[in-house]
C-alpha cells in the first residue's frame, strides 16, 4: 500500500520510522526540539532530539564521536553549504576514520541538508554541491528526486554504517508524491531507469529529473525515445545502469544542476568515455549550470541552470551529429 | 570529590610509563632518521609526565583522543608498544594495520580513540564520546589532549560551549608547551592562561606544571572523580616543555634551546625520580630496574615490527566503506 506524502514529509516519515525502530538514532541540529510540545519531542524525548547551537563543526564532531560509541546520530543542517563550515568533520575526520583505524572503527552517521535553493536565494544558498563530496572516499552521497526515494534512501541511510550526505533539493520540499507504507529501503547504488527509450539517454539527478523528463515528453512528440536514468545515490554511483543504456542507444546527454567542473556529469563523463566508448554514436553533451556563482536577478538565474529548452537543444545535437569514427 | 593520593606503588608505575613513552620515542627519532619509520613525526620528549599522569587514571571504557604528538597518550593508555612500533613502521600488524601511522594512531581496545593530523580536529568528536556516555548513562568519561594552539581555532570554543550547556562528562587536557607549532602563544592571542579561555563558560579549570606529575595527578583525579560522578566538564591546562622541534627534522630556530642544567630540573622523569626516592616511595635499583625493563621492551617492539609483513595493497580499498 502506499500514500501520497510532499516530499519534505516523506523524509520525516522515514526518520521517525527509524527512531522508532531502533533507539540509538539520534536527531539534533539547529532550531528544532525548541519546545516540549513539537512532535520529535514528544515522542523520542529530549536526550534523543536535541537543538543545537549554530556551531556546525560541534554538531558533525560530535556526531562522529556518537557515532564511534555506537549511536547513529542523523544532523540536521538545513543548507548543505552549512556543511561548508565544518569541512574538516565533513571530508577529514568522519569519513577517514575507518581507513587510518585499518577498520577497526566504523562511523554511522547521517548529515541531511537542503540544497539547490534556485528560487532566488542567490551565491550561498543554492550549491548543487554533490560531487564536492562524491569525491570523498569513504562518504555515501545521496540525492533523492522522487518522494518515495526520499524516504527509502533516508531510511537506508540511518542503517548504513557509513558517513551519509544525504542532500534534498529544496525545489522538491513540497512536490507530492507516492510513497509505500510502513518499513521502505531503497538499496544504495542501483540506479532508476525513470522513463525507457531507444534513441538517447538522460541521466539526470535531484530536481533536473522532473526537467528531463518534461524534455523526454516534448522529443517524443518529435519522434525521439529518450531514455531518462536516475542515479539516486552519487556515491556509490551505478554506472552499469548508466553502460548498458548507452550501449543500447549510443547517445548520451547528462543533465546537472551542479556548476559543469564541480558536478557529478563530469565524473560520469569520464566513465563512460573509458569504458563505453565504443557505443558512443556521438560525443557526450553536458548541460550543467555555468561555472559562475548563482545569480540573484531572476533572468540571470535562469541562463545560468539548466532547463528543459536547454536538454531538448542539447538532445537534438546529440542526435544530428556526426557518428564518432572509434 | 576524595582523590587517592600518590603512592608507591602508583608513582613507580607513573615512572615506568614515563620511561617507556621516552624511550619508544627516542628510538622512533632513530628510526626515523634511518627512515625504518616514514613520514611526519612528532615526538612528546619533555611531556610525558601529563600523559602518564592522566591516562593511568583511566579505564578501557573512557575514551581518549589527541592530536598529532599522541605516542605517549597513547601508550600511557595501554597501546601496547610492538603494536604501536609496527604501526609507525607501516606494518600489517600495526594498531591499525599501518594505514593510520604516526597522526591517527586508534586503539579501540583500550579506549584510545584516536589521534588526529588537524589540531584540535577531534576536539569535538570527544565530545561526541562523552555525549554518548551520558546516554547510556554510565559512569565512563571523555579525555581529550590538544595543545595551546587548539584553543585559538572553533572547534574548541564551539565544543567548550556545548559541553558546558549540556554538562556533559568531558575532560579537556591542555598540554600548554608555549609554541603552536613554530609561533609562541603571545603572537596568538592575549589571553596567556588557556585556562582563562574557558571562564566566561563557567567550567571548572586549574592550570598545573605539567611537568610534577604528581601535581597532574592529584588535579587530574579530582576532575575525573566529579565526571565519574555526572559532573563536567572540566579544563586542565598543564604547562609542559617539549625538548625536540615540532615535528623530527625541525631545525627549530624560533626558540632558544633549554640550558642542560635546566632542563635536568624540569625533566618529568628525573623529578619524579628525584622525588619519589626522597619520599621513600620506591627505592633507586627499583626506578633503575623499569628503566631498563622499558628499554628492553622497546627494543623487542623495534625487532617485532621489523619482522613483521607490510600489509597486503588491496588492504586499504577493502577500509573505504564499512560493510552495513
Amino acid at each position: 500500500m502506499a500514500h501520497e506524502l510532499p516530499f519534505i514529509a516523506a523524509i520525516d516519515e522515514a526518520i521517525r520510522l527509524e527512531m522508532e525502530r531502533d533507539d540509538t538514532v539520534l536527531y539534533f541540529g539547529q532550531n528544532m526540539a525548541t519546545t516540549e510540545n513539537e512532535p520529535y519531542v514528544d515522542a523520542f524525548g529530549k536526550d534523543r532530539v536535541r537543538v543545537t547551537p549554530i556551531s556546525e563543526t560541534a554538531e558533525i564532531g560530535m556526531a562522529i564521536g556518537a557515532a564511534l560509541a555506537g549511536f547513529r546520530p542523523v544532523v540536521e543542517l538545513y543548507m548543505a553549504e552549512f556543511m561548508l563550515v565544518a569541512m574538516d568533520q565533513v571530508i577529514n575526520e568522519a569519513p577517514r576514520f575507518r581507513a587510518m583505524s585499518g577498520g577497526q572503527v566504523k562511523v554511522p552517521l547521517v548529515l541531511k541538508a537542503g540544497f539547490g535553493f534556485t528560487a532566488g536565494w542567490a551565491g550561498q544558498h543554492t550549491g548543487t554541491i554533490g560531487a564536492l563530496f562524491m569525491g570523498v572516499p569513504g562518504l555515501k552521497v545521496v540525492m533523492p528526486s522522487t518522494a518515495a526515494d526520499a524516504k527509502g534512501l533516508m531510511a537506508t541511510a540511518i542503517r548504513d554504517d557509513n558517513p551519509v550526505v544525504y542532500l534534498h533539493h529544496y525545489l522538491l520540499t513540497l512536490e507530492h508524491g507516492e510513497v509505500p507504507d510502513g518499513e521502505y529501503l531503497v538499496p544504495f547504488g542501483q540506479a532508476a531507469i525513470r522513463r525507457e527509450g531507444s534513441d538517447v539517454t538522460i541521466v539526470a539527478t535531484g530536481w533536473t529529473v522532473d526537467r528531463a523528463l518534461g524534455a523526454a515528453e516534448r522529443l517524443a512528440a518529435e519522434g525521439i525515445q529518450a531514455e531518462v536514468i536516475d542515479p539516486r545515490t552519487l556515491a556509490p554511483l551505478d554506472t552499469q545502469t548508466i553502460l548498458e543504456s548507452v550501449d543500447k542507444t549510443g547517445r548520451l546527454v547528462l543533465v546537472d544542476q551542479a556548476t559543469r567542473h564541480a558536478s557529478v556529469s563530469t565524473v560520469i563523463a569520464g566513465e563512460v568515455a573509458e569504458h563505453g566508448f565504443s557505443s558512443l554514436k556521438a560525443p557526450i553533451v553536458q548541460v550543467t549550470a555555468l561555472d559562475a556563482t548563482m545569480p540573484y536577478s531572476q533572468p540571470l538565474e535562469a541562463w545560468v541552470l539548466p532547463d528543459e529548452d536547454k536538454i531538448v537543444a542539447a538532445v537534438q545535437q546529440v542526435l544530428g551529429s556526426a557518428p564518432v569514427t572509434a | 570529590m576524595p582523590v587517592p593520593p600518590l603512592d608507591g606503588e602508583q608513582a613507580l608505575r607513573l615512572l615506568a610509563t614515563m620511561w617507556r613513552i621516552r624511550l619508544f620515542e627516542e628510538q622512533v627519532g632513530l628510526l626515523a632518521r634511518a627512515d625504518e619509520v616514514h613520514g611526519l613525526i612528532h615526538l612528546s620528549v619533555g611531556q610525558e609526565g601529563v600523559a602518564a599522569a592522566v591516562c593511568l587514571q583511566l579505564r578501557d571504557d573512557d575514551a581518549v583522543y589527541s592530536g598529532h604528538r599522541a605516542h605517549g597518550h597513547a601508550i600511557a593508555k595501554g597501546a601496547p608498544l610492538e603494536r604501536l612500533m609496527a604501526e609507525l613502521m607501516g606494518r600489517d600488524s600495526g594498531l591499525c594495520r599501518g594505514l593510520g601511522g604516526s597522526m591517527h594512531v586508534v586503539d579501540v581496545e583500550h579506549g584510545f580513540m584516536g589521534a588526529t593530523g588537524v589540531v584540535g580536529g577531534n576536539i569535538p568528536i570527544a565530545l561526541g564520546s562523552a555525549l554518548a556516555a551520558r546516554l547510556r548513562g554510565d559512569d565512563s568519561v571523555a579525555v581529550v589532549f590538544f595543545g595551546d594552539g587548539a584553543v585559538q581555532a572553533g572547534h574548541f570554543n564551539e565544543t567548550v560551549n556545548l559541553a558546558s550547556l549540556w554538562g556533559l562528562p568531558l575532560i579537556l587536557v591542555c598540554e600548554n608547551n608555549g609554541f603552536a607549532e613554530f609561533t609562541p602563544r603571545s603572537a596568538h592571542t592575549n589571553v596567556e592562561r588557556v585556562s582563562d579561555v574557558v571562564a566566561p563558560y563557567e567550567v571548572e579549570r586549574d592550570t598545573v606544571d605539567g611537568n610534577d606529575v604528581a601535581a597532574v595527578w592529584e588535579a587530574f583525579g579530582r576532575y575525573l572523580a566529579s565526571a565519574r560522578g555526572g559532573s563536567g566538564p572540566f579544563l586542565l591546562e598543564c604547562l609542559t616543555h617539549r625538548l625536540r622541534g615540532h615535528y623530527e627534522g625541525d631545525p627549530g630556530k624560533y626558540r632558544e634551546a633549554l640550558a642542560a642544567a635546566d632542563w635536568q630540573e624540569k625533566d618529568p622523569i628525573l623529578r619524579l625520580q628525584r622525588h619519589g626516592i626522597a619520599q621513600g616511595w620506591f627505592a633507586e635499583d627499583a626506578a633503575a630496574a623499569v628503566e631498563s625493563e622499558a628499554a628492553e621492551a622497546v627494543e623487542q617492539a623495534v625487532r617485532f615490527g621489523r619482522r613483521s609483513p607490510f600489509p597486503p595493497v588491496g588492504l586499504i580499498e577493502e577500509m573505504v566503506y564499512a560493510d552495513a
